[in-house]
C-alpha cells in the first residue's frame, strides 16, 4: 500500500463492502457535491480578487473581469455552472439517500437533518450569489424573493427590511449578501460537511445495499478500490464542467435599474416552482405556508412509523417502485391541467368579488387542491394497500414531480406579463 | 464529555446501595458548578450576539434618507391629461390624473412582490410584469395575485405644479375619494 495515501483512511474506513462501491448504487453523488463545493471555493476566491461589492462598482467590476482579465469570463462561467450543478447534484444525492432509505434512526437520522440543512444552505448560497452581478436579472429576482418574506404574519415586513438592510434592495443588501455568500455560508458549510462525513463514518459508511450477486459479498481494501473510483468520477466531472464552461456563458443583462422591472421578471430557476405557485395561490399560502409544511415534513421524514427498515434497497420494494411511478405520472398529468384551468377558467375573485383575497386566492384554491390530493391518497390506498415506506415514497414522488412541473412551467412556459405561452413564442 | 459522564456513573452507583446523603450532596455541588458553566456559556453567547446585532442592523442607517417634510416638484398639473399618468422615474412613482379631475401620487412598486408596474395605455391599467397583477388608474387591484391597492405618496398642488413628498409611501387597502387632491 502506498504510504502517502494512507491519510485518506482518516475519512474512509480501511475496508469497504464490495457492493456499496458499485457506481450505480450511489452514483458518487455525495462525492461530486463535495468536489463541486471545493471547486466553488477555488473559483469564488479567484473572483473575489476582482469583484467589488458596491452597487456603483459591482457591475463594472464584472464587465472588467470578463473583458480584461485573462480567463475572467471562463472562471466566472465555471463558478456559475458549478452553482447550478451543485443544487441539482446535491438534490439528487438527497433523492438517492431517500430512495435507498438511508435515513433511519437512530444512526442515520441526524445526518439526514444535517444534509437537508446543507441543501438549504447551498440554495441560500446560490441565491445570495445571484445578486452579485447587480444586473437586471439579479436585482429583480432578489426583489421578488425577499418580498415573499413580507407575507409572514406580523413580522414579515421587519424580516424583509432586515434581510435587505432597508426598504428596498440597495447597497446594504449587496453588502449583506456578499458577506453571507463569501464568509458565513462557506464557513458553516465546512463545519457541517466535516460533521456529515464523521457521522457517515460513525454509521459504518454508505448505507450497505443488499447483496444481489454472490461475488458482491465481502469487503475490499479502500485503497485502491474506492479511491480509484472516486478519482475517476472527480476527473470526469471536472473535465465535463471545464469543457461546458467554454461554451456556456454565465448570464449578464443590463445594469440594474430599480425603476424598470424586466418583462417577465423571474426568480432564480430553483425558486421558479414557488413563483409559479404564486400565480395560483395567495402569497401567504404559496410562498410561506405550503413550502414550510413541505419542509417540516421533509425534516421529519425519518421518524414516520415505518414498519420495516428496507435500508439499501432502491424504492423499498417492487410495489414501492410502482406507487412512486404511478404518483409521479399522476402529478405529471394533473398539474398542467390544473395550471391551464386556473389560467383560463377558474376565477374565484371574479365569482366572489366581495370576499377578501385570502379567501378567494387562499382558502378556495387550497380546498380545491386539498380535495383532489386527498382523493388521490384514498385511491392509492384502496388500489395498492401500500405500507408506510411505500406511502411516504409515493407522496414524495408526487410532490417532487409537482415541483418539477411547476418549475418547468415557470421557466419555459411563462412569457411577458407571466402569460402562459409556448416556449418558442417567448422572444426575450 | 464522554469521560465525564462515565465518571459520574461510577460515582453514582454506590450511592444507590447506601442510604447516605453524601453522594447526593456531591452531585448537587457538581450540578451547581455545571450550571455555572452553562451560565458562562450563555453569557458569552449573549455578548457575541450583542456585538453582532448593531452590525447586522446597520443597513437602515447607511441609507440616504429623504427629508421628511420636503415636497419635490414633479411637473405642471396641466401637462397630465385627465385619465392618464405621468411617470416620475427618479422617485419611482406615477402621478395619476383621475377622471373626476383629482390627482394621486401612486407608487411604482407592485404590492404583490415589489416589481415595478407599467402603465398600459390601451387597457388603461397598470400591469405588473412579474405575476400579471393589474391595477386601475386609482391604484385599485383589478386582477390578482396582488391583494391591496398600490401605495400612495403625500401630494399637493401649488400654483399648478404637482409636488410630492418622497419620504415614505402610505399603504392602503383600497382607493377612496379622500385620497384625491384637486388642483
Amino acid at each position: 500500500m502506498d504510504k502517502k495515501l494512507t491519510f485518506i483512511l482518516h475519512i474512509h474506513p480501511r475496508k469497504v463492502p464490495r457492493a456499496s462501491i458499485r457506481f450505480t448504487y450511489t452514483f458518487g453523488l455525495g462525492g461530486i457535491t463535495l468536489l463541486l463545493i471545493l471547486l466553488q471555493f477555488f473559483t469564488g476566491i479567484l473572483l473575489k480578487f476582482v469583484y467589488v461589492p458596491s452597487p456603483e462598482k459591482a457591475y463594472d467590476s464584472i464587465v472588467f473581469l470578463q473583458n480584461h482579465v485573462l480567463f475572467g469570463q471562463y472562471v466566472r462561467n465555471i463558478h456559475h455552472l458549478g452553482g447550478v450543478l451543485l443544487i441539482i447534484i446535491s438534490f439528487l444525492h438527497l433523492l438517492r439517500v431517500f430512495l435507498t432509505e438511508a435515513f433511519h434512526p437512530p444512526v442515520r437520522s441526524s445526518n439526514w437533518i444535517i444534509g437537508i440543512t446543507m441543501l438549504l444552505l447551498l440554495m441560500f448560497s446560490n441565491f445570495t450569489g445571484y445578486l452579485m452581478p447587480w444586473d437586471q436579472l439579479s436585482y429583480w429576482a432578489v426583489t421578488v424573493v425577499t418580498n415573499m418574506f413580507s407575507y409572514i404574519p406580523f413580522v414579515g415586513h421587519n424580516i424583509t427590511e432586515f434581510i435587505r438592510g432597508g426598504p428596498d434592495v440597495s447597497s446594504a443588501t449587496l453588502l449583506n449578501f456578499f458577506n453571507f455568500h463569501t464568509a458565513i455560508i462557506p464557513l458553516t458549510l465546512i463545519i457541517l460537511m466535516v460533521f456529515h462525513f464523521w457521522k457517515i463514518r460513525k454509521a459504518g459508511g454508505v448505507a450497505p445495499p443488499r447483496y444481489k450477486k454472490n461475488d458482491e459479498h465481502g469487503n475490499v481494501p479502500t485503497i485502491p478500490n474506492l479511491i480509484v473510483r472516486e478519482a475517476v468520477v472527480a476527473l470526469v466531472v471536472l473535465a465535463v464542467i471545464f469543457t461546458l464552461a467554454i461554451f456556456l456563458n454565465a448570464p449578464m443583462r443590463n445594469r440594474a435599474n430599480p425603476a424598470f422591472s424586466p418583462n417577465p421578471a423571474k426568480a432564480p430557476w430553483y425558486f421558479m416552482g414557488i413563483q409559479e405557485m404564486l400565480m395560483h395561490f395567495h402569497p401567504f399560502i404559496g410562498a410561506i405556508l405550503l413550502p414550510l409544511i413541505l419542509l417540516i415534513l421533509l425534516f421529519y421524514l425519518p421518524w414516520f412509523h415505518y414498519r420495516k427498515n428496507n435500508m439499501g434497497v432502491w424504492f423499498s420494494s417492487p410495489k414501492g417502485r410502482k406507487v412512486a411511478i404511478v404518483s409521479a405520472l399522476t402529478a405529471l398529468l394533473l398539474h398542467p391541467a390544473l395550471i391551464i384551468a386556473d389560467e383560463y377558467w377558474i376565477h374565484f375573485n371574479k365569482w366572489f368579488p366581495t370576499l377578501p383575497p385570502i379567501i378567494t386566492e387562499g382558502l378556495f384554491p387550497v380546498v380545491l387542491y386539498g380535495t383532489l390530493f386527498y382523493a388521490y391518497l384514498v385511491f392509492l390506498h384502496k388500489r395498492y394497500h401500500p405500507d408506510t415506506n411505500e406511502m411516504v415514497q409515493a407522496v414524495f414522488a408526487f410532490f417532487l414531480m409537482t415541483y418539477t412541473v411547476l418549475s418547468i412551467t415557470g421557466i419555459f412556459f411563462r412569457g411577458p406579463g407571466m402569460m402562459l405561452m409556448w416556449p418558442w413564442q417567448i422572444t426575450t | 464529555m464522554k469521560k465525564d459522564t462515565n465518571n459520574n456513573n461510577r460515582q453514582k452507583k454506590p450511592a444507590k446501595d447506601t442510604l447516605e446523603s453524601v453522594p447526593v450532596k456531591e452531585t448537587s455541588r457538581r450540578g451547581f458548578l455545571k450550571k455555572i458553566w452553562g451560565w458562562l456559556v450563555l453569557i458569552t453567547g449573549a455578548e457575541l450576539a450583542g456585538l453582532s446585532i448593531p452590525f447586522l442592523g446597520s443597513g437602515k442607517k447607511k441609507q440616504k434618507k429623504e427629508e421628511t417634510g420636503k415636497f419635490t416638484e414633479i411637473t405642471s398639473a396641466s401637462d397630465i391629461p385627465e385619465g392618464s399618468v405621468f411617470a416620475y422615474r427618479p422617485g419611482r412613482l406615477y402621478i395619476c390624473h383621475l377622471k373626476d379631475g383629482g390627482f394621486l401620487a401612486v407608487s411604482i412598486k407592485c404590492t404583490h412582490l415589489g416589481c415595478s408596474v407599467e402603465w398600459n395605455k390601451e387597457k388603461k391599467e397598470f400591469i405588473c410584469p412579474c405575476h400579471h397583477s393589474m391595477f386601475s388608474l386609482t391604484g385599485d387591484v383589478e386582477n390578482p395575485p396582488a391583494t391591496r391597492a398600490l401605495s400612495i405618496y403625500p401630494l399637493k398642488i401649488e400654483n399648478g405644479t404637482v409636488k410630492v413628498n418622497l419620504a415614505k409611501p402610505t399603504q392602503r387597502k383600497h382607493f377612496n375619494k379622500s385620497q384625491e387632491i384637486y388642483s
